[in-house]
């Protein structure tokens, strides 16, 4: 009896968890489905122009699906190869006490308040970049994948580093004495046995940024264009939801737009965490 | 055991005072109303112990919606209520009564380096639906116009919309800021932008425009020649009784209206 009780709080608690999850999954399509009895997916996901207060409204979404890809895709290709390099250096060259420093500081960056980050691309680095490039506006796409990028360094490169860690010493030893560097057995051994793991944490870190709203609400300039130069300002899907929840009439088709907005977000880090976790299991077939 | 007593007996008689002193009003909405609610409830409730008001804000819709369901005693709202709002309201069996408290000048704000000084309604349609691009030809450098607007939801826009674009779309290159003072911030720090704020939000960081040649002032919006005003509400559940209407009389007599002037925002009247 004693020993089952534990097991018991676990299951209820767990089993209250997922049906919250499940709760919430329902009202998001509940509230989000309605949007389809006036518009067609076809215009939805194709039309190019987001009039959602006008009377009928105009919902196409495929600037904000466009710029949500575009700025994650962007913020990744800033950040993910400055994270890896991060990871390498503190797993594999970095003396013990700097890696003893360095590991947790970049665990902190990690719980980095986005407001503050999205204050700072908004009061400092717009006016820096529409002065020094004289740009039109320096909230754009660029500046809000910067802003992302920061966010979501510390979360790969500290993924990325434990993946690093986790690749048996006995690997590097017998490179070692096969008579390889450190740089080669870094590059030749280290590097290709924890893949898998630094892919789901690249894909990870694509996730973060992918979900992040405060920063591009408030850096990435609001207009729902698709994009054609790094330099165009974006509003993303998050960053829609946030602006125009607040406002909208509850029950019209916009407010169901905006909720099928979150759908559309769901399916795509859904995608990206299966991509990671099918990813991971690959590598672990491969060991 | 004896020290959960002691909380529940402790929760029992807070509740229980509260009971007592009754009255408690809860006002949700707007975030353009909201500074002048939360004065207005500071101050109301300093002058009526016992009262306590409690303000949030979340937009208009949300506090329109909040009416609806019963959720909430007042709605602040920078907008009226709409034809829909109006239906499930109805449907719901409540009716949201409206109360304009106070009026709203919106100004079209620039850069203080700007030598622009006066713009007509018809070159802001044309700026802000994406004809005129340059500042040239309103009577500025030759530099392109960075257009910011509001997102399409805030009561801010659609008074723009109405008064300024009328039929027009807004271009969708144009910027879109999510709140008040997000616009402040983007005017200022950027030389070539163009935007519009409420008149309470506005100083020194930016400068505001004259429209059709007139001045955006507490004076000029209350006797109409300025072009770009609206009215500002409170909507209640009903027609308000006791406590709720007691503040609504506050709200709408000399001292809730110059609460309204100290904010920033136009009152309803002169006052002397």
């Amino acid at each position: 009896m004693k020993d089952r009780l534990p097991g018991a709080i676990v299951k209820g608690i767990s089993s209250a968890g997922i049906l919250v999850m499940l709760f919430i999954l329902y009202f998001l399509f509940r509230e989000g489905l309605p949007v389809l009895r006036s518009v067609t997916l076809n215009e939805l996901f194709g039309g190019d122009l987001w009039y959602p207060a006008e009377n009928p409204p105009v919902l196409g979404m495929f600037p904000l699906i466009a710029a949500t890809l575009a700025v994650t895709g962007l913020s990744c290709l800033l950040a993910v190869p400055f994270s890896l390099l991060i990871a390498v250096f503190v797993s594999e060259t970095a003396p013990r006490p700097i890696r003893e420093l360095l590991k947790p500081i970049l665990e902190l960056l990690g719980f980095f308040p986005s407001i503050v980050l999205g204050f700072i691309g908004m009061v400092v680095l717009a006016p820096w970049l529409q002065e020094t490039f004289d740009m039109l506006s320096g909230l754009n796409l660029f500046n809000a994948s910067l802003l992302l990028g920061i966010l979501t360094v510390p979360v790969v490169s500290c993924l990325a580093e434990e993946a690093l860690g986790a690749v048996p010493q006995d690997l590097r030893d017998a490179s070692y004495a096969l008579g390889a560097t450190r740089w080669e057995t870094t590059r030749k051994v280290v590097i290709p046995s924890a893949l898998p793991g630094i892919l789901s944490a690249s894909l990870l870190g694509i996730m973060r940024a992918m979900g992040e709203t405060m920063v591009v609400l408030m850096a990435a300039g609001g207009a729902a264009i698709i994009p054609l130069s790094v330099f165009d300002p974006v509003r993303p899907l998050t960053s829609t939801i946030a602006a125009e929840m607040g406002e909208t009439p509850v029950g019209s088709p916009h407010y169901a737009a905006l909720f099928f907005g979150g759908v559309i977000l769901l399916v795509m880090t859904l995608t990206v965490n299966l991509l990671s976790a099918w990813v991971e299991k690959k590598g672990k077939m491969v060991r | 055991m004896r020290k959960t007593a002691a909380v529940l007996a402790g929760i029992a008689i807070l509740s229980l005072s509260g009971m007592a002193f009754g009255a408690e009003i809860v006002m949700n909405g707007s975030t353009t109303v909201l500074p002048i609610a939360q004065a207005a409830a500071e101050k109301y409730m300093a002058a009526n112990e016992g009262v306590k008001i409690s303000v949030s804000g979340g937009g208009s819709g949300n506090g329109i919606k909040a009416i609806i369901d019963g959720t909430t005693h007042i709605a602040n709202s920078s907008r009226f209520i709409k034809q829909d709002e109006v239906k499930a309201a109805v449907e719901k069996g409540t009716y949201p009564v409206p109360f304009a408290v106070a009026m709203d000048a919106l100004l079209p704000i620039v850069h203080p380096d700007n030598p622009v000084k006066d713009l007509s309604i018809d070159q802001l349609q044309a700026i802000y639906s994406g004809k005129i691009t340059s500042w040239k030809d309103v009577g500025g450098e030759d530099k392109p116009i960075a257009v910011v607007g509001r997102d399409t939801s805030s009561g801010t826009y659609e008074t723009w919309q109405e008064i300024i674009l009328k039929k027009e779309r807004v271009s969708p290159r144009a910027l879109i800021v999510a709140s008040s003072g997000a616009m402040l911030t983007t005017v200022a720090k950027n030389k070539y932008a163009i935007g519009y704020d409420g008149i309470g939000y506005i100083n020194d960081t930016v400068k505001p425009l004259m429209v059709n040649g007139k001045k955006g002032s507490a004076e000029t919006a209350l006797d109409g020649s300025y072009p770009i005003a609206r009215f500002l509400y409170m909507f209640t559940k009903g027609w308000p009784t006791g406590e709720i209407m007691k503040f609504m009389n506050y709200m709408l007599g000399d001292e809730g209206q110059k609460v309204v002037a100290s904010t920033g925002f136009v009152p309803l009247r002169i006052l002397k």
